[in-house]
């Protein structure tokens, strides 16, 4: 797949000289010592990512970090100073004025943090206002602002004005203006920001829902991890004007690139991204149920390695559940020299599938007598999650 | 010996020399305000004063509702009793053309200061000069270039009222929030587009004050524009200050008061937001939309104070 929007090496700087910043940027200095020398401020410098078709990319950063100077640059809002940003495999830095315009009423539409939206203008004029300057027709403006407006949930407000709206509304209409021209790329920058908790999780809900109806390209900008999470496919971190990080969010936990990141990832619900697969271990004794290895061997096993549990599975991998040495010393009492594994099993061991989440690992680990086996999709065992191992993953990440 | 700047020397000389060789120039200007004031002057007085007065009542209904036509039709039998009705239509002829010479001028001119920071930088000084300049000052030159009568009244006083309206279009269109120009501009307006779609509906607000202003300021000229024959009610409050006549004075003064506040009130309601619903095209449309919501099928119009609650 192609991407839909590749961004390679752009530089914003802001000021009278940008040349002479760039310079002593490629040269090797750093942005406070441009700044003291030239008083140039670089924005953004050297950033490189792509954008795959249909995917929510969220740019995070604290503010500063020149994450909405970036998506500015994408609808050339704020001209890149240096490098190319390619829209369908299009450099739309050396676009003419009117293709640059055209650009715009066809393929980006974008959402602002406080709204933006008209006050002289109703909702449904607010909505159809990328059609009206791009020329359509007043039934044809109607119509269309009326499917956007009842895709997010306002057909019935057509007729109001945004003063009359609450936030979260007035976001919806910000949401179908943006829609209502059909663009392929979504601008958003920290399109929820201004919401209050509860609206802007019923609003990355109502994203989430649109996007699953129809993909689109979202650009997303964002200051809160949890956001940038929840409705992420991948993240791009940034810091000081610089691209640190990109990947899926569980990429970025498990090896963030420097400190900046991990401090943002400090606060964060770690249960929520890693799954158990990510956490198990497989420092546990695994037994083959095969005939030759008996219970007798098995106590043997477990006893060398001072192990209580083995972990049985088949030729092929297969999970077949566990034993404890407890068990085992019976099976053989009982059966004497014909016990098999099989009989020492411990009741009610149920495997974890390796995708779900920590928050859902817990109730099971707290009720499982042995660390809790984990299975991947074909059932062939991952490894074990003990208490231990639980509670050290979240001691790390604190 | 004594030293003196000569600078009212100069201004002698400019004015002596615009005489002499810019003559065709104020004849033009000269040409051009009379006829928009024939033209205003006409159209006022070419309507039987009832029918003015009934527009003016009707025009305040509609913005201000049933207690200000009220007041506005008793305001005006205030006028006609006072027998100062002609001098008062005058007076409004001289108001409105000097206002909408001032809006022809002073609204691009506030727009092009609002988008170009070097044509602020020049324009603002000349707009303080305009307006603390006292008035008496450019009554002589406004005299000598253009003659004695209306023209000059009006173009002085459109020189004193002007700089409202061009200051409040400017910061009017530099308020608008940062974040609409941006949306304007990526939802892909033109120039032209983001101005007349965007940034002039926005100032909306702010520019009718400066029209409101501007009216005010003309008619606060209306007596001084008299002195050099402008005539109309400024006409009578001079007439009442040369012969000491107390009374006289009340009575034009009153006409002035009255003129001032009716204007004031009408241009106010432009202005503020909470009457912006009210253009005629959305009158029209609660009119339209109320037949409609008559009609059984249409579920469509619900009321919008519905919405904000279920919004929480």
């Amino acid at each position: 797949m192609t991407a839909k929007i590749a961004v390679n090496g752009v530089t914003r700087i802001f000021g009278r000289h940008p040349r002479q910043a760039l310079d002593l940027l490629k040269a090797g200095h750093s942005k406070d010592e441009i700044f003291k020398r030239t008083g140039q401020t670089v924005g953004v410098q050297d950033a490189s990512f792509e954008v795959e078709a249909g995917e929510i990319f969220v740019i995070m950063g604290l503010s500063g970090s020149g994450k909405s100077t970036l998506v500015r640059m994408l609808n050339r809002l704020i001209d890149p100073t240096a490098g190319e940003i390619l829209i369908d495999g299009r450099d739309i830095t050396k676009l003419s004025r009117a293709d640059l315009t055209e650009l715009r009423r066809r393929d980006l539409g974008m959402v602002f943090q406080s709204f933006a939206l008209l006050p002289h203008l109703r909702v449904w004029e607010n909505a159809a206002f990328g059609l009206e300057i791009a020329g359509e027709s007043l039934k044809a403006r109607r119509d269309k602002a009326q499917q956007a407006l009842d895709a997010v949930g306002l057909g019935a407000y057509a007729e109001s004005f945004p003063r009359e709206l609450s936030g979260g509304m007035q976001q919806r209409v910000g949401l179908a203006r943006a829609l209502a021209n059909e663009p392929s790329v979504l601008l958003m920058d920290e399109a929820f920001s201004a919401l209050d908790p509860l609206i802007r999780t019923e609003m990355q809900d109502e994203l989430l829902r649109l996007q699953a109806e129809r993909q689109r390209t979202i650009v997303f900008i964002s200051h809160d991890l949890d956001e940038a999470i929840r409705i992420g496919d991948r993240l791009a971190i940034m810091e000081g004007g610089r691209i640190i990080q990109v990947g899926r969010p569980d990429e970025i936990l498990k090896q963030p690139a420097n400190d900046y990141v991990r401090s943002f990832f400090r606060n964060i619900d770690v249960t929520k991204i890693l799954t158990a697969g990510d956490i198990a271990r497989r420092d546990q004794v695994t037994l083959i149920r095969h005939t030759g290895e008996g219970p007798r061997a098995a106590v043997r096993q477990l006893r060398e390695r001072d192990r209580e549990f083995g972990y049985v599975q088949d030729g092929r991998r297969r999970f077949h559940g566990v034993v404890s040495v407890e068990t085992l010393v019976t099976a053989i009492e009982r059966h004497n020299g014909s016990a098999t594994l099989d009989e020492a099993l411990l009741p009610g061991i149920e495997p974890v599938p390796a995708d779900l989440p920590m928050d859902e690992v817990l109730p099971r680990i707290a009720s499982a007598p042995c660390p809790l086996p984990v299975v991947d999709g074909q059932g062939a065992y991952v490894g074990a999650i003990s208490k231990t191992a639980y509670l050290e993953t979240l001691g790390r990440t604190r | 010996m004594e030293f003196k700047l000569p600078i009212g020397d100069w201004a002698d000389t400019a004015v002596l020399f615009l005489l002499d060789h810019a003559q065709w120039l104020f004849d033009g200007i000269d040409l051009a305000v009379g006829a928009v004031a024939d033209g205003v002057q006409t159209a006022l007085t070419a309507l039987p004063g009832v029918a003015l007065a009934a527009i003016v009542v009707l025009i305040g209904l509609w913005r201000n509702g049933w207690r200000f036509a009220l007041f506005a039709a008793a305001a005006l039998l205030v006028v006609a009793g006072l027998g100062m009705w002609h001098q008062t239509v005058d007076t409004l002829a001289l108001v409105l053309t000097a206002t909408a010479i001032a809006l022809v001028v002073g609204v691009p001119l506030g727009i092009v200061a609002a988008r170009n920071d070097r044509v602020e930088t020049v324009v603002r000084p000349a707009l303080d000069l305009m307006q603390t300049m006292p008035a008496f000052v450019y009554l002589i030159p406004a005299a000598m270039l253009f003659g004695l009568g209306r023209v000059p009244g009006i173009i002085a006083t459109i020189i004193f009222a002007m700089p409202p309206v061009v200051r409040l279009t400017s910061l009017g269109i530099r308020q608008v929030p940062h974040e609409l120009v941006e949306a304007g501009l990526a939802f892909g307006c033109t120039p032209r587009q983001l101005l007349f779609k965007v940034q002039m509906p926005t100032a909306l607000p702010s520019i009718m004050a400066g029209i409101n202003q501007t009216i005010m300021l003309s008619l606060s000229m209306v007596v001084i524009a008299s002195m050099i024959g402008a005539g109309g009610v400024g006409n009578e409050v001079l007439r009442g200050i040369q012969r000491l006549d107390i009374g006289l004075g009340v009575e034009g003064g009153l006409a002035v008061v009255i003129l001032a506040i009716l204007l004031d009130r009408i241009t106010q309601s432009f202005g503020t937001t909470d009457t912006a619903g009210r253009s005629p095209r959305s009158v029209l449309r609660a009119l339209l939309s109320r037949r409609l919501a008559a009609q059984p099928k249409d579920g469509a119009h619900l009321s919008p104070t519905h919405g904000v609650t279920e919004a929480g």
